[in-house]
């Protein structure tokens, strides 16, 4: 067997686990493993400015690619610049592996320079905390992280080491393990063959059913079962804002997506059907609006990896705990030899009414002969990449139009920070994703206030050579807030608004990157095409879009599903 | 409802942080708290009163149940269980209220554990409710201090929570 350090362990361990790329920027704690890396050329290592960006570079990549992402930092101010990042990869269910170095384990609650308590600063928003405790202890907390993070409902995992743990002249001998075992935590592998059963025979007497899917669809890689059942059983289909692109947008069972920004008609449907099928959807308040008023006709089917969704907020009629492609396979093989089929007369019945309600709004927005509506840049956007690009958001109003006006057909494309709502996740995740993904087009759609919480990343996309296209939709105040201040402050808009921003082009271009400027209505266009053809070129493309527009359809606080504005002055 | 949930949990640094500071952050109640190894030195065991309606226990359970450290839990109020709590207090006992104490002590089944001219120091063991009764029974204004265990339980007949 060889004997090798705690760093050199550690570096072997992250080759036989298979991980491409670690994410992060160095310092003292972690300097023994930042040499283990040098001396290796398997692993590669992006260097960052801020180690926040490297946990939504790790995130973006764990999006698009389905793999957990890896991040390696040094400790104190290292570990905590990453826990907005872990936060993010928390809420939305995302896999990953944080390393970041300690304090030798003798200096431990000194107070010592650069240290801080990582394991207790993160565990509330971490699936799980590991600290070494022996060097020879790594291979296996490496394996037993990647494991926790990638299975059951994944998540990000922290991993502390002492400094002391990666010593170099102290070898041990390495071996990494094919499996761990840990007796406390099982995840269904898959649902209860009863409940699907009733589930089955629910779905077949339901008169005006929906199907609600979620993330963990994307995450439980189950779009193809999903499409399946959906186009077998007839059934009308949204999703939520994390499960965009689990069924495609441009189907016509699709609804669009539901809840506070969704679709009228999605909306409507979920309030007025008589069951719901919920798969890897977990009931939040931006979908379900006032839980007392939700969907009162209706019976609830829930199928989660994650017992604790279920019943959470909204009480299931059946619940079933499983992977999503288990128990949906099991489904379809159901439905196939079942003798009952839905009532077809009652669904016919069901659809002609959504059609109604498709009519009656469907996706609208008013445009004007000279101001650049935020909305057509999106649509403009979906056109000129045929549907077929990545997308990363950061968080406000762009990202919901974007959400609302990009159709998606493909999982893993629409990326963006779902359930923090964290700004500065856009640029980059658009990154993380680029970086393995190199022949796709990646766009981040941001505003002029989320792009410059991590705008220090257009320097490792220099260096890297990233050339994603950052979609600046420059409203010139922070919209959403704005938004609410209109419709709840009687327009007050308080430090919505900000002054003296930079002059974004020549902020690109001393980066080493293009910044190209949109002001006029009849340029976009031309000028989106010219953006999209400069494929090497990182472009920066700032776009003055209305000063004034909002987000519709809009929930009204403490509604019901179907109570919604639909633009500032209709209300439903 | 007031619950008693035994836990058994990896007997391992951090472990019992993770399950108060769960609590905390999902805004749970914590009435009492109890933790000590078992005779697998592996395993500790911790028994937590709470309260809240089915719903929050439902979750409380189901929230404790994806801590990686929690190997099994088992809600004890769903069945027939035994409850204990253990109170040390010291009572002022001069004169004529000795003798007082004395039978109060007696009538709740406890013991003087530690005796001077003017204090003795009761211990008493039951349930929660039990203690109550106790400090109302010798009155609030002769109590100089008290110490409670928190509670511990074990379910009652066969069942038993192990691995």
């Amino acid at each position: 067997m060889e004997l090798l350090s705690g760093a050199d362990m550690l570096i072997r361990s992250l080759q036989d686990e298979g991980i491409e790329y670690i994410y992060g920027y160095p310092g003292g704690a972690a300097l023994h493993i930042y040499d283990a890396l040098f001396r290796q050329d398997k692993v590669k290592h992006i260097l960052v400015r801020h180690e926040q960006a490297a946990v939504h570079m790790a995130d973006g990549y764990a999006r698009a690619t389905g793999k957990p992402g890896t991040v390696l930092v040094t400790s104190g101010p290292g570990a905590t610049n990453t826990i907005t990042g872990i936060a993010t990869a928390f809420m939305d269910s995302i896999p990953m592996v944080v390393l970041c170095g300690q304090v030798a384990s003798t200096l431990i609650g000194e107070d010592a320079f650069q240290e801080t308590d990582m394991i207790g600063v993160s565990r509330p928003v971490v699936k799980h905390n590991l600290s070494v405790r022996h060097p020879d202890e790594i291979p296996e907390v490496i394996r037993k992280a990647y494991y926790i993070a990638s299975t059951g409902r994944p998540g990000p995992v922290v991993v502390d080491i002492p400094k002391d743990m990666t010593t170099p002249n102290e070898r041990y001998e390495y071996a990494y393990p094919k499996k761990v075992k840990l007796r406390s935590y099982n995840p269904a592998i898959r649902g209860h063959a009863g409940q699907i059963k009733k589930a089955v025979d629910m779905l077949m007497a339901a008169r005006r059913p929906v199907i609600y899917a979620g993330g963990g669809v994307i995450l439980g890689k189950a779009s193809g079962q999903l499409t399946e059942l959906t186009r077998m059983l007839g059934f009308p289909i949204t999703n939520t804002l994390m499960g965009i692109g689990c069924y495609p947008a441009s189907d016509k069972q699709h609804l669009g997506w539901l809840g506070m920004h969704g679709t009228y008609e999605a909306n409507m449907v979920m309030h007025h059907s008589d069951l719901i099928l919920a798969i890897g959807a977990r009931f939040d308040d931006r979908v379900t609006n006032a839980t007392e008023k939700f969907c009162p006709g209706a019976r609830i089917i829930h199928i989660d990896i994650d017992p604790a969704s279920i019943s959470k907020t909204i009480d299931a009629d059946v619940p079933i705990v499983g992977p999503v492609d288990a128990v949906l396979k099991e489904m379809l093989s159901l439905v196939k030899e079942s003798k009952d089929k839905p009532d077809a007369e009652a669904l016919a019945a069901w659809w002609k009414q959504i059609e109604e309600w498709r009519a009656f709004h469907g996706m609208r927005y008013e445009t004007s002969p000279d101001v650049i509506k935020p909305q057509e840049v999106i649509e403009m956007l979906c056109k000129l990449t045929n549907g077929e690009a990545f997308v990363t958001s950061d968080v406000g109003q762009h990202q919901m139009f974007a959400a609302q006006y990009y159709k998606f057909d493909k999982p893993n494309r629409w990326i963006n920070s779902g359930g923090l709502g964290t700004m500065g996740f856009g640029l980059p995740a658009a990154m993380g994703v680029k970086l393995t993904h190199p022949e796709d087009e990646v766009l981040c759609i941001t505003g002029e206030g989320s792009i410059q919480m991590n705008i220090q990343e257009l320097s490792t996309c220099k260096q890297y050579d990233l050339p994603v296209k950052i979609i600046n939709l420059n409203n010139q105040a922070l919209g959403m807030v704005k938004q609410w201040q209109d419709m709840n402050y009687e327009s007050r808009h308080s430090q919505s608004y900000m002054e003296s921003l930079p002059d974004f082009i020549k902020l690109a271009e001393s980066y080493g990157h293009v910044g190209v400027k949109i002001e006029r209505k009849e340029d976009l266009e031309s000028k989106l095409r010219e953006v999209l053809a400069m494929k090497d070129k990182l472009v920066f493309v700032d776009i003055y879009v209305d000063r004034f527009e909002h987000v519709y359809p809009m929930q009204v606080a403490r509604g019901s599903m179907k109570d919604m504005w639909l633009s500032k002055t209709e209300r439903v | 409802m007031r619950r008693i949930i035994s836990v058994l949990l990896e007997n391992e640094p951090g472990a019992l942080s993770r399950v108060v500071g769960l609590f905390s952050q999902r805004n749970y109640n914590i009435e009492t708290l109890t933790v000590a190894p078992t005779e697998d030195e592996t395993l500790s065991r911790l028994t937590v009163t709470t309260t809240g309606s089915d719903k929050v226990i439902e979750q409380i359970t189901k929230q404790l149940n994806k801590l990686i450290e929690v190997v099994k839990l088992v809600d004890l109020t769903e069945g027939a269980h035994i409850e204990r709590e253990l109170m040390l207090v010291k009572l002022k006992a001069t004169g004529s209220q000795r003798a007082e104490i004395k039978r109060t002590v007696d009538i709740f089944r406890g013991q003087i554990v530690d005796v001077t001219s003017s204090v003795y120091t009761v211990q008493l063991a039951g349930d929660s409710e039990k203690l109550d009764g106790f400090i109302q029974a010798v009155g609030t204004s002769g109590v100089l201090e008290v110490v409670r265990s928190g509670v511990s339980g074990i379910a009652r007949g066969e069942k038993v929570l192990s691995l």
